[in-house]
């Protein structure tokens, strides 16, 4: 296969990534990542450089539209955002020093979680919880405009939701993931934030997470400009077919499908990793 | 204190930073793919024809890895450098979100969230520093 070939058939696979990570929340690197190591046969640490490369692009590009709709909380963000940076930095280290083996095997474990939480999702409980003093001091509650009216809502559990982070950004420079699933665990489930408000702040945050995995990428050579340019593109374009549509319906049996196959994936990243095929 | 005018005002500068902040995102996005795009130009018109080969990892050459060697590669227009110009300017477009949000801050004279916009840039700065001296 010649380069051309090759960034066509990339190309393609990204838009697909991309447009099913945008539907399901999950993310275009969850099927991006076994897409090129399982079926193009690439080597991991290339295939979690390009990933992390798209990761950044989606995020930040879906973070421009959120943002200006006021529903993100950019406290919230900035806070945790210590947490997953600190995290991405340690994964990062992590994944030059583990075998692509154990990568793959972190890899498929992550991929069942995720999928399995993505069944569970949306929880819609409707919350009015106590201030919390340290979410207090540290400015987090908010507000947003819902309907008509403005909901205001409390944050809960800031040290646990902070940990969690930090785990979350491990996983994101581990596997060169958005680990949004995580992220959202964290703020919607932990620290009580109304669930549309996690999700937009987690999307916010990736871009940052992901960025201070990438410094420690580029300069181990994990990020080659011939794959990453095709799948870049692609999970972008992809993404923002994704997103389009989303906004029009909610395909709840996509949804299910995806995780799926998400998870068919995943057993078949903890096989490879565990035989030591890849 | 004048507690309601304060929050109104921080309300309104909050607002502007939002837009700012995702005019920012946006630019520094579509200004990267367009980059990526003619990288992909220049590189396939060239090397298309090129056997395509990512079973092995063999790391990038050095040139391709660090900040000052990814300029001179594509101010010398090979399409590799352009596009590794191009996800650079990627990777620092959230790094100068975090950058900006600590003017933002400042303006709303909000210290606390100056201190952690600078806490967490320190640690982007640490990580792309740091990364300068392979381990």
């Amino acid at each position: 296969m010649n380069m051309l070939e090759f960034s066509l058939i990339v190309a393609a696979g990204s838009v697909v990534a991309g447009f099913l990570g945008a539907l399901t929340g999950l993310g275009g690197g969850v099927v991006l990542v076994p897409m090129l190591t399982l079926v193009l046969g690439v080597d991991v640490r290339y295939a979690i450089g390009a990933s992390l490369v798209s990761v950044i692009a989606t995020s930040s590009g879906a973070a421009a539209a959120y943002v200006k709709e006021g529903i993100t909380n950019i406290r919230i963000g900035m806070f945790l955002e210590i947490a997953t940076t600190l995290g991405a930095l340690a994964g990062a280290t992590l994944a030059t020093h583990i075998s692509s083996s154990a990568i793959s095997i972190v890899f498929g474990a992550v991929l069942i979680v995720s999928a399995f939480l993505s069944w569970k999702r949306p929880s819609r409980n409707q919350r009015d919880t106590e201030p919390d003093p340290l979410a207090t001091k540290l400015r987090l509650n908010g507000s947003f405009r819902e309907g008509d009216g403005i909901r205001s809502y409390n944050v809960r559990h800031v040290p646990l939701g902070w940990g969690l982070m930090f785990g979350a950004g491990t996983l994101s420079g581990l596997l060169g993931i958005g680990s949004g699933a995580m992220k959202v665990l964290a703020m919607d489930q932990a620290m009580k934030i109304p669930f549309k408000v996690s999700t937009t702040t987690s999307n916010f945050m990736i871009g940052v997470t992901a960025a201070a995995s990438a410094g420690i990428y580029l300069s181990r050579g994990y990020i080659d400009p011939g794959l990453s340019m095709p799948v870049m593109l692609g999970v972008l374009a992809g993404s923002l077919l994704g997103t389009r549509i989303l906004v029009k319906a909610d395909p709840g049996w996509l949804r299910r499908v995806f995780s799926l196959v998400i998870v068919a994936l995943g057993i078949e990243m903890l096989y490879k990793g565990i035989s030591g095929r890849i | 204190m004048g507690g309601f005018d304060a929050s109104r005002d921080r309300s309104w500068t909050d607002k502007r930073m939002e837009r700012f902040i995702g005019n920012l995102l946006r630019g520094g996005v579509m200004a990267s793919a367009f980059l990526v795009v003619i990288g992909a130009v220049v590189y396939l018109a060239r090397h298309g024809d090129a056997p395509a080969d990512y079973r092995a990892f063999r790391s990038e050459p050095a040139d391709l890895r660090s900040v000052g060697g990814i300029f001179r590669e594509a101010l010398a227009l090979r399409g590799r450098g352009i596009i590794q110009l191009g996800l650079l300017l990627l990777i620092a477009t959230p790094v100068a979100r975090v950058a900006f949000s600590i003017f933002g801050f400042a303006e709303e004279h909000d210290r606390l969230y100056v201190i952690v916009a600078c806490l967490v840039l320190l640690i982007l700065a640490g990580s792309l520093i740091g990364s300068a001296w392979p381990m």
